[in-house]
């Protein structure tokens, strides 16, 4: 029942909010906090409670449904919906969905926080929008019945949508529409292939459902296989975005209001990594075993692609856009490369990514309420005017280009020692990406934060609210860089799991690097033991 | 007392914490004492635990300190643990003594400068990482250190960011040694995916067990863990950061650009030398870079008119001794080297600083002059630098290690004429050079007026280098002088001992060898002498001349490398990121956005409300219909 209430709180508080805003702007932003803060504090409690099964291995044996059913939910939650249909309202959370409901509610709050002094217009809808966003994307990480989670995947569109549209900066209408027209025919996609799948399953078994945990395993043609997963891929490759799918991103975000683009880049996107490794992948392995080479090339492009374009930007808000394109190119060939070093620093990537990035959507946004512009060309010498604002932004600048002891290096460096497994040089040129990282980011630093002040701006310093902000991601992120351990450890059983749901398949490979040492001693040995026993 | 390991990178960290959390609360003198006193408590913290472990060695020769399991991950287990032994002793001693001194010198340095906090700040993180490198237990730790040092080399070099060239100077510096990690964490990835750890000894253990002797998986991990060094280390061709990043406060120059960050690909070879005898292909590779980088970097600095660039392609060029040493398998050689050079390199660039701040910021050699007697200290430690930097035989540290160093080029099984030629040329060109700064510097006419004299804190420093500078030699006498090597001995338990085995070895270990050495060097220094004292008239008109003109610009623009990159990789991509800028994609999506805007407007111009046309259009339709079906 807990997993309902994830979502009921923000949907709940979304309208009194609203009737709050009417009256008072103040008791509005409360009670967003309150409707943010209070399932975060349920999700740290089962978190944390949750943590001693957590830690050990998947429980059920054996690949497919089987496994998955029997496998340790922390908890679930179904009754049935539409019978007629099969389609039920079936909710369950494992270790994966508790690190996605805490980045939802976490960035959720702060997307509050941060539009405390930005947000003026429209207060009480603002906050309903934003709520509703955030109830959204908990039923979307919550959901497992295929037709609800497409349900809470649109649902979640129109609120962004008005946060765009109505809240948004210069060109929101345009920014606006092609975000819902990009994830809207995508979805649709996605659509037909559910619909495909279950009649397939239909008329093979007998029965129509649309629960996940069922159509898995689900024999079909390997064409046909390849069909309906390019259709959930291209949900999810807009959403995550892939290049070249990824030209609604930039403007999405730049044109979003602050806590828009805290949301977009640090939950909304990430439906798309969640989305493939939840259902993707466990649906048709055999597909995208196939289709591994091109994701690969695809990721690989839009790291190098993202990181080059943002050195380009002049727009300092477009330029942290485009980081995310390359970021998430990291994630989209860790998920392909599909073994437990990557699919772990993916599940990190996807946390780190929304503190570093939201961050540095949290500071542009800061720094255009003050000069009132997002031109590099307008700015620099800032260090001087607000040095805690430049050291803050030095600090995300890092985290951005993946230095180690944050934890976005943990995160990079393990999806690339798994990819390196796959394929050296999809590991190599995504290295390189990270040259170009550097380059974007010291780059932003020193149009905005150093050389001369000559443009004789003049503002405060970070307020205590920002300060307060961003101490807290900064220590999150330094955590995450020395010690991972318990979100990996969180996210193990999810991840083992994925990995036998696929181990009949051609995605399975020796992905332990102890095995592929022993595997390499052997075949040393066996080819005439040149060095002698020592 | 080796339980006390952790405390040694933890001081300088905590003194890095508190300064970012106490910030402008603290005031100079707060700052001052947070910063250097929390690395001279990491010095004796050092001193006690490498003394302990010199004195009474522990079992193996290493101690491992783990803290806590970094984290575990499809049986990828790295700890947050630290590793000593011989080779990270003379690490640590080195940049806590150095980084102490350093940091003393550095509070009258920069006293009067606004960024008085952060510069320690930053300091202290540079030194909390350099140890972090030396003292990781695996690699991946030691990336972290790495990549850590690299953060506060940039952000140092880029210490006075209201001038926008030095920001570019520490984003090319950033940038260069990036591209040299990008081969190193490739590196990481191929020896994690072979051998299955990163833990430094289990790993060099597993290679050697289960690769052959110069196979081609050997070859490749050592050549990339080359990649990382090259960048680091500032050697061709990744060399071309370091001059510029001279851009930095001179204090800056003398710990991260001379003592310590840039050794560290020194230190990394010397830490996996196990990969290294493992692949011949790869010795060849890291030798024929030291011996390259040597010459082209001692001929730039010849002709330098920067002091500080000057000393700046002399580090790279010494870097280039301790690389050749490992290359021929002098792994003991090249250590030393890195030892003694830590001293008088630090001692030059300190010298250097006081210089500088002495003639209001005065940068060219050839406006200075005179100082000698208006600055006696400087002048007396300077030129016991400059004398150790040109290996002034049997006063100076430099004369032991670089002797040593030739040496071997001759001497070992790896070593043969060419590079032994070639590095004794290189040290008739670094004598030549080194004294050229005395000469010009602290004699002839004074053209710049002294408006400030050290005080103790800058003094002190000086004179300690300048003794250092000279005892730290006779910790390893050649065999023709008298059996003292402890050094030797100590290194002995952690690297694999200087074989003489080359066709040469008895040559080159002998008397004779040093005595060419000796003569090179004085011969260097008196020519030096003429040229710039006697002669300096001459010798201008002489580089002034249309023949040697070209060649001296050449040299002095460091080669053409920065020409060449900028053509070759810099402005492609620029050119580029300004072409695609508003991505190139958005075109395809504008494009079906258009496509269906015109469908659009083509069929809207149709709907006209006359019923003429569409009668028209509806008739044209039909007979269209009928005559495709009839004609068929």
């Amino acid at each position: 029942m807990i997993l309902l209430w994830y979502i009921l709180i923000p949907a709940v508080a979304a309208p009194l909010a609203w009737l709050a805003g009417r009256r008072s702007e103040v008791a509005a932003r409360w009670i967003a906090v309150a409707g943010t803060a209070a399932p975060l504090a349920l999700v740290a409690g089962q978190w944390i409670a949750a943590a001693g099964t957590l830690g050990e291995t998947f429980a059920a044996s054996g690949p497919g449904a089987a496994g998955l059913v029997a496998g340790s939910w922390i908890a679930d939650l179904k009754t049935a919906w539409i019978e007629s249909l099969g389609i039920s309202f079936f909710l369950a959370a494992d270790g994966l969905t508790l690190i996605m409901l805490l980045l939802t509610f976490a960035l959720g709050l702060l997307a509050v926080l941060c539009s405390w002094r930005g947000i003026t217009q429209r207060v009480g809808v603002f906050h309903l929008m934003v709520l509703w966003t955030v109830a959204g994307l908990a039923g979307v990480f919550l959901a497992l019945d295929l037709f609800l989670f497409y349900f809470f995947f649109e649902m979640m569109l129109i609120p962004m949508y008005f946060l765009i549209a109505v809240w948004g900066h210069e060109r929101r209408i345009y920014s606006a529409i092609k975000f819902f027209i990009f994830t809207q025919v995508s979805g649709l996609l996605m659509l037909v292939a559910i619909i495909a799948l279950v009649f397939i399953h239909g008329r093979e078994t007998g029965v129509y459902t649309f629960d996940f945990t069922q159509l898995l395993g689900t024999p079909m043609a390997a064409s046909t296989a390849f069909l309906l997963m390019l259709g959930f891929f291209a949900a999810f490759a807009v959403k995550l975005p892939a290049w070249p799918l990824h030209t609604w991103l930039p403007d999405a975000h730049t044109d979003a209001p602050t806590a828009g683009s805290v949301l977009l880049a640090g939950v909304l996107i990430k439906i798309g990594a969640y989305g493939m490794l939840r259902f993707m992948v466990p649906l048709f392995p055999g597909a995208v075993a196939e289709f591994r080479t091109w994701a690969l090339v695809l990721g690989v492009v839009g790291v190098i692609y993202g990181a080059v374009l943002a050195y380009a930007q002049s727009d300092m808000k477009r330029l942290v856009a485009y980081t995310s394109v390359s970021h998430m190119g990291f994630v989209l060939i860790g998920v392909f490369a599909w073994n437990e070093l990557a699919l772990q620093g993916v599940i990190l990537q996807l946390v780190c990514h929304a503190l570093s990035t939201g961050a540095l959507f949290i500071l542009v946004g800061g720094l255009q309420d003050r000069i009132h512009t997002r031109d590099l060309g307008k700015m620099g010498g800032l260090w001087q005017v607000a040095p805690r604002m430049g050291g803050t932004a030095m600090f995300f600048a890092m985290a951005s280009l993946g230095l180690p002891g944050l934890g976005n290096f943990v995160a990079e460096f393990l999806i690339l020692a798994g990819v390196w497994q796959v394929s050296e040089w999809a590991a190599v040129l995504g290295a390189v990406g990270l040259v170009f990282a550097t380059v974007y980011a010291l780059w932003m630093m020193q149009r905005a934060f150093q050389g001369e002040e000559t443009h004789g701006l003049r503002f405060a310093d970070l307020t205590k609210i920002e300060t307060g902000i961003f101490a807290s991601m900064i220590a999150a992120l330094v955590l995450l860089g020395f010690w991972p351990q318990p979100l990996i450890t969180t996210a193990r059983q999810t991840v083992d799991g994925l990995q036998r749901m696929t181990a009949q398949s051609a995605l399975a490979q020796p992905a332990d690097p102890g095995e592929a040492a022993a595997a390499a001693a052997e075949t040393e040995t066996a080819g005439g033991d040149e060095g002698g026993a020592p | 007392m080796l339980s006390l390991l952790w405390l040694i990178p933890a001081l300088p960290a905590a003194g890095f914490v508190l300064l970012v959390l106490l910030n402008r609360r603290l005031g100079r003198a707060g700052a001052a004492w947070i910063g250097a006193g929390s690395v001279g408590l990491s010095m004796l913290a050092a001193l006690l635990v490498c003394g302990s472990f010199i004195v009474s060695p522990p079992a193996g020769d290493a101690c491992r300190q783990v803290l806590w399991t970094w984290m575990d991950v499809a049986g990828f287990t790295p700890a947050i643990g630290f590793y000593l032994d011989a080779v990270s002793v003379v690490w640590v001693l080195v940049i806590t003594v150095v980084g102490f001194l350093i940091h003393l010198y550095s509070t009258e340095h920069m006293e009067h400068d606004e960024g008085f906090t952060r510069f320690f700040t930053y300091l202290n993180l540079f030194v909390f990482s350099m140890l972090v490198l030396v003292l990781a237990d695996n690699l991946l730790l030691l990336y972290l250190g790495w990549e850590g040092v690299g953060l506060c080399s940039y952000l140092l070099i880029a210490f006075w960011q209201k001038d926008p060239q030095n920001v570019y100077s520490g984003r090319k510096a950033f940038i260069v040694t990036r591209v040299g990690d990008t081969a190193l964490i490739a590196g990481l990835f191929l020896l994690l995916t072979q051998l299955g750890t990163l833990e430094i000894q289990p790993l060099l253990r597993a290679a050697e067990q289960t690769w052959a002797p110069d196979s081609t998986v050997a070859v490749v991990a050592a050549l990339l863990i080359l990649g990382g060094a090259v960048g680091k280390s500032a050697q061709v061709p990744l060399q071309t950061w370091l001059p510029d990043a001279m851009a930095g406060p001179s204090p800056v120059s003398a710990l991260i650009h001379a003592a310590t960050m840039v050794t560290a690909g020194v230190y990394l070879i010397a830490r996996t030398t196990p990969l290294f005898e493992l692949a011949g292909d790869a010795r060849l590779a890291v030798a024929l870079v030291g011996i390259v980088t040597l010459l082209i970097a001692g001929f730039s600095a010849l002709v330098q008119h920067d002091l500080k660039r000057a000393l700046a392609y002399s580090t790279i060029s010494q870097i280039g001794y301790m690389i050749l040493a490992l290359g021929v398998s002098g792994w003991e050689a090249g250590v030393f080297h890195f030892g003694t050079h830590a001293f008088f390199k630090a001692l030059l660039f300190l010298g250097a600083g006081v210089v500088i701040e002495a003639l209001a910021g005065e940068h060219d050699i050839f406006k200075m002059g005179g100082l000698a007697r208006k600055l006696p200290a400087v002048f007396v430690t300077f030129t016991v630098g400059a004398a150790a930097l040109a290996a002034l035989p049997f006063v100076t540290n430099g004369f032991y290690s670089k002797d040593l160093v030739i040496s071997t080029t001759l001497g070992t099984a790896d070593g043969n004429v060419w590079l032994y030629v070639g590095s004794i040329l290189g040290a008739f060109v670094t004598t030549l050079y080194s004294f050229r700064l005395v000469w010009v510097v602290f004699f002839g006419e004074a053209h710049t007026e002294v408006t400030r004299r050290p005080r103790w804190r800058q003094t002190m420093p000086l004179w300690v280098l300048a003794v250092f500078s000279i005892i730290t030699g006779f910790l390893w006498l050649p065999a023709w002088i008298g059996a003292f090597h402890p050094l030797e001995d100590f290194l002995d338990t952690a690297l694999p001992p200087i074989e003489w085995t080359g066709r040469y070895a008895h040559f080159a270990e002998s008397a004779g060898a040093a005595f060419v050495i000796i003569l090179i060097v004085y011969g260097g220094i008196f020519l030096s002498y003429l040229l710039w004292v006697p002669w300096r008239r001459g010798t201008h008109a002489f580089a002034a001349s249309p023949v040697v003109r070209p060649l001296a610009a050449f040299w002095l623009g460091g080669w053409g490398f920065d020409w060449l990159y900028e053509r070759v990789f810099v402005r492609p991509v620029k050119w580029f990121a300004h072409w695609a800028r508003h991505d190139l994609v958005d075109y395809v999506v504008d494009g079906i956005a258009w496509v269906n805007l015109a469908g659009w407007r083509t069929l809207s111009a149709g709907q006209t409300g006359r019923l003429r046309s569409y009668v028209a259009v509806a008739g044209f339709g039909v007979v269209l219909v009928l005559a495709v079906v009839v004609l068929r």
